[in-house]
């Protein structure tokens, strides 16, 4: 795996460089900070472990064996060893460049190919398969399925995981969005909303909130119909190329739009957005219109804090407290703005959590594939959340939201999960001032 | 091990806490020291004291090698396996089993992380000084093996001086209890104290019992330039000289104040030769005389700036250079050998003047910065292991960095241990009669060499009967 000057198509960062590998001092203070550590107590399970076998594997002493393929999917990529590493060393980064070493070298499940390379870049396919879903909800199968405790006769793992994808909306937002929505009472801004498949599909009615939020404050808002995938998923199990091909069309799908920002509601596509610049850099003919697609990436709390905002909000009564996206706090360095907005609604009583910033443990497909360890990462932010006594856990992260809602119906705590954004636009709607109309 | 073992092991701890594959085996076949590694055969993480007793009985019948590790944050090779055999974690004995605040004393099991202790006595108004690099992740375990040390040593002394009592597994697997709650014990051999820091190859730590004091209830911080070092040099023994014991009296030289100016861009002035971090504590009224007292020595010794805290921010933001000391210098190349040899406190400045030219001398890059008020110093050298000639003149500078420190009348290690990397040199400082002592101590303790054999130099010398010509 050493630098060996072949460009395999890649981007040659992406190849794991031996270089970067060789930088870990092995000092052990990621260990203090690594989720799946904590949980599993073994070196293995660690950021300092995982170096050590890919280092191993690069100076030919390890094969990629199926014990090496299930090490390197242990990562929940939270980036909370790079964020203490007094080397420097991005070990969330060397994982993945591992998976897609992994990817390229070993034979995959037929099931991997069909998802990264026949649903996500088609957002009409992927809305299809999600049908079973919409079905087994709407006609009444779910609450069935609960009420005569069916779901108890599947092993817990499957019972539990029946219960997390929370109710969809009636069909996905990207089919009923208007591709522009215009600004309330005059135009300020002409921004791009980067819809993300989670939030179109899952948390419609959120991103239907984030978009009022926009117009309210003045801007026109931008949602091609053609966007797919941001491409993090793909990336996240090791395929490469299809994860760059994803970031290309939307790179080509925002510049025909012509907006000065590309606004997201979802941690990871703004995390990943962020990152198509590194992504293609070494593709010719994306290089720069990348590294520009990426600049105007902004998460829909970042952008809100940098606009004078209209701060009339309507009074919303509540004890929230706000668990940290690992893609936000550190994937952006997004923390403070978030905070900000919540702290400005009047009648919140904003609590902070211990290890706020600590993943949850969903890590997009991690609760299916590792439902054990996902779950007792999960139990610890739940205790920290109960701690604090509130109501509300607020998130800026689909697949941190519908982890919470799983560890809040485990824990059986009586608190609900929600996007601050949600609680901004509830805010705006309860605004009593005259003269100012808001939109539906 | 014979092909017992496996079904023997699982049956102690479960197979659940029995590792044998390929990729654990090789995340334990190291620690934090660069440049060492072994694998082991497996790896095991027993539960309690009778676990631990009964896998040291099962290696002594069966003759395999046993090695206790907590977090692998060693610097010198003890946690690593070198003669196969067990890696014995013991990090899922982690639970603080008391603090007493009437007799201010604190009981744990070995696999707590100190920062973990520190957090816990401190929310009861009390103090657990040591405080290594490492305190974020490793155990007081390991703290004791090796007698950890840290940056308060200077005013608070080492681990050493607060363990007052343990539970240990002896490599047959007895267990012992030494020590105890009481202030003044006398009764029989201190054998507390001969466990402390003997890295591992005298016994298995299963229960801590520390002193603790009050935690004082203020401090300040100074942060200080020279341009020259021995003006630096001359303050430290200076503040001594003048009674005040600094909490925390630490140095850069020049090299690191470059590499930390790099990486964290404080506005350290590169000119400056030497950086020194002040730190007093204590009650209000001599925290502030002290403070004056060392501010006035300072300028007495032509610093040529003075920054001194006024809040805990100020105090955590001036100490921001000494901590990115080593991240600043491990940045500069992939392989960090950091070393710390120590010297008496009126040598610090003719040390870290050989230091330099050993540097010169090897044309190798070291960095030194370290604790000034108590002589342990921290050369670190950046090389890039891929590199053999590099490797070749590392040795040769090591060497005579330990020679320089033995010259000047030092040790080979004030807080990292000997292990593996530093046994080389051992005769060289304990010569014949120590080197005997210590085989005799360990044979009588350890008759079947089970207990993290192959470290400091003791099976070697045992063999050879004598430090041989190679250490002339």
């Amino acid at each position: 795996m050493a630098n060996d000057g072949v460009n395999r198509g890649f981007a040659p960062r992406r190849v794991p460089s031996y270089d970067e590998v060789l930088n870990c001092i092995r000092c052990g203070l990621c260990l203090s900070v690594c989720p799946t550590y904590r949980e599993a107590g073994t070196e293995t399970n660690s950021p300092r472990g995982r170096i050590a076998l890919i280092r191993a594997a690069a100076e030919g002493k390890l094969e990629l064996s199926p014990n090496f393929v299930d090490h390197m999917y242990r990562c929940t990529n939270c980036m909370a060893c790079a964020s203490v590493c007094p080397s420097g060393v991005q070990a969330h980064e060397i994982i993945l460049d591992a998976r897609v070493e992994i990817d390229s070298k070993l034979p995959q499940p037929p099931f991997k190919k069909w998802i990264f390379e026949g649903l996500l870049p088609s957002a009409r396919k992927l809305e299809a398969a999600v049908w079973p879903l919409r079905l087994y909800q709407r006609t009444g199968l779910r609450w069935l399925a609960e009420k005569t405790g069916v779901l108890k006769l599947l092993p817990r793992h499957l019972g539990d995981l029946a219960t997390v994808p929370p109710t969809l909306s009636i069909s996905p937002l990207r089919r009923w969005l208007p591709e522009v929505t215009p600004a309330n009472d005059g135009r300020k801004y002409r921004v791009g909303f980067f819809l993300g498949c989670a939030q179109s599909l899952l948390f419609a009615e959120s991103s239907a909130a984030t978009i009022r939020v926009l117009s309210h404050n003045g801007a026109e808002v931008v949602t091609p119909r053609g966007t797919l995938c941001c491409g993090m998923p793909a990336m996240a199990y090791g395929d490469l190329d299809t994860a760059m091909k994803l970031a290309r069309h939307n790179i080509d799908l925002f510049e025909k739009a012509g907006v000065e920002a590309i606004v997201t509601d979802c941690a990871t596509c703004g995390e990943f957005g962020k990152h198509y610049g590194e992504l293609l850099k070494h593709d010719p003919g994306y290089a720069e219109r990348a590294a520009a697609y990426s600049e105007k990436v902004k998460d829909i709390s970042q952008f809100l804090v940098e606009i004078p905002m209209d701060d009339r909000l309507g009074e919303v009564k509540a004890r929230v407290t706000y668990h940290d996206p690992c893609h936000l706090v550190r994937g952006q360095g997004i923390s403070a703005e978030p905070r900000v907005l919540l702290k400005k609604i009047p009648g919140i009583d904003f609590v902070e959590m211990k290890e706020s910033n600590w993943c949850c443990g969903g890590a997009g497909t991690y609760m299916l594939t590792h439902y054990e360890m996902s779950m007792g990462i999960l139990d610890r932010k739940m205790a920290n959340a109960a701690a604090t006594g509130a109501e509300v856990i607020a998130s800026g992260c689909p697949v941190c939201q519908m982890q919470l809602a799983h560890g809040v119906r485990r824990a059986r705590l009586p608190m609900k999960v929600t996007h601050p954004i949600a609680l901004l636009d509830q805010a705006y709607r309860r605004q009593k001032t005259t003269g100012n109309r808001q939109q539906r | 091990m014979g092909p017992k073992w496996p079904a023997e092991l699982a049956r102690i701890v479960g197979k659940d806490h029995l590792l044998t594959t390929k990729e654990d085996l090789i995340c334990y076949g190291f620690d934090a020291t660069p440049l060492i590694g072994g694998l082991p055969q497996a790896v095991v993480m027993p539960e309690s004291t009778e676990e631990v007793a009964a896998i040291l009985r099962l290696a002594n019948q069966e003759g395999f090698k046993v090695v206790p590790r907590g977090a692998g944050t060693n610097l010198s090779g003890g946690s690593v396996a070198i003669q196969g055999g067990l890696v014995m974690q013991l990090t899922r004995l982690d639970r603080i089993l008391e603090i007493d605040t009437e007799n201010l004393t604190a009981l744990v099991e070995p696999g707590v992380v100190t920062g973990n202790l520190h957090t816990a006595v401190e929310a009861k108004g009390l103090f657990y000084p040591p405080d290594p690099g490492s305190t974020a992740v490793s155990t007081l375990g390991g703290n004791v093996a090796e007698n950890a040390g840290g940056l308060r040593g200077l005013k608070y002394g080492v681990t050493r001086d607060y363990v007052i009592g343990l539970e240990v597994v002896l490599p047959t697997g007895e267990v012992i209890t030494t020590g105890g709650k009481t202030v003044k014990n006398v009764t029989g051999y201190d054998l507390t104290r001969l466990m402390v820091g003997s890295e591992g190859t005298l016994g298995v730590i299963t229960r801590i019992l520390v002193r603790l004091i009050p935690r004082p209830p203020s401090r300040k911080t100074m942060l200080v330039y020279y341009r020259c070092l021995g003006d630096a040099a001359e303050t430290v023994s200076s503040i001594i000289s003048h009674r005040v014991i600094p909490t925390t009296l630490e140095f850069l030289d020049n090299v690191t104040i470059r590499c930390v100016e790099q990486y964290i861009h404080a506005g350290l002035p590169l000119e400056m030769e030497a950086v020194l971090l002040i730190e007093v504590d204590g009650s209000p009224s001599i925290v502030e005389e002290d403070a004056a007292k060392v501010v006035r020595i300072c300028r007495d010794h032509r610093a040529a700036e003075i920054q001194v805290s006024r809040t805990p921010e100020d105090s955590f933001r001036l100490a921001a250079s000494r901590r990115a000391a080593l991240p600043a210098l491990a940045r500069m190349r992939p392989t960090t050998v950091l070393e710390d040899a120590t010297v008496p406190r009126s040598q610090v400045a003719p040390m870290v003047r050989r230091i330099q030219q050993i540097a010169r001398k090897h044309d190798l890059l070291i960095g030194t910065f370290g604790h000034a008020g108590d002589g342990n110093l921290h050369p670190t050298v950046l090389c890039d292991e891929r590199d053999r000639a590099q490797l070749e003149r590392l040795e040769k500078a090591v060497r005579e960095i330990f020679e320089a420190a033995l010259e000047l009348g030092g040790t080979l290690s004030g807080e990292h241990g000997i292990g593996l990397s530093k046994a080389l040199y051992m005769p060289l400082e304990m010569k014949n009669a120590g080197m005997k002592a210590m085989v005799a101590i360990k044979r009588a303790l350890d008759p079947n060499n089970v207990l993290n054999p192959g470290k400091m130099y003791i099976d070697e010398y045992d063999r050879h009967q004598g430090p041989g010509s190679r250490h002339q």
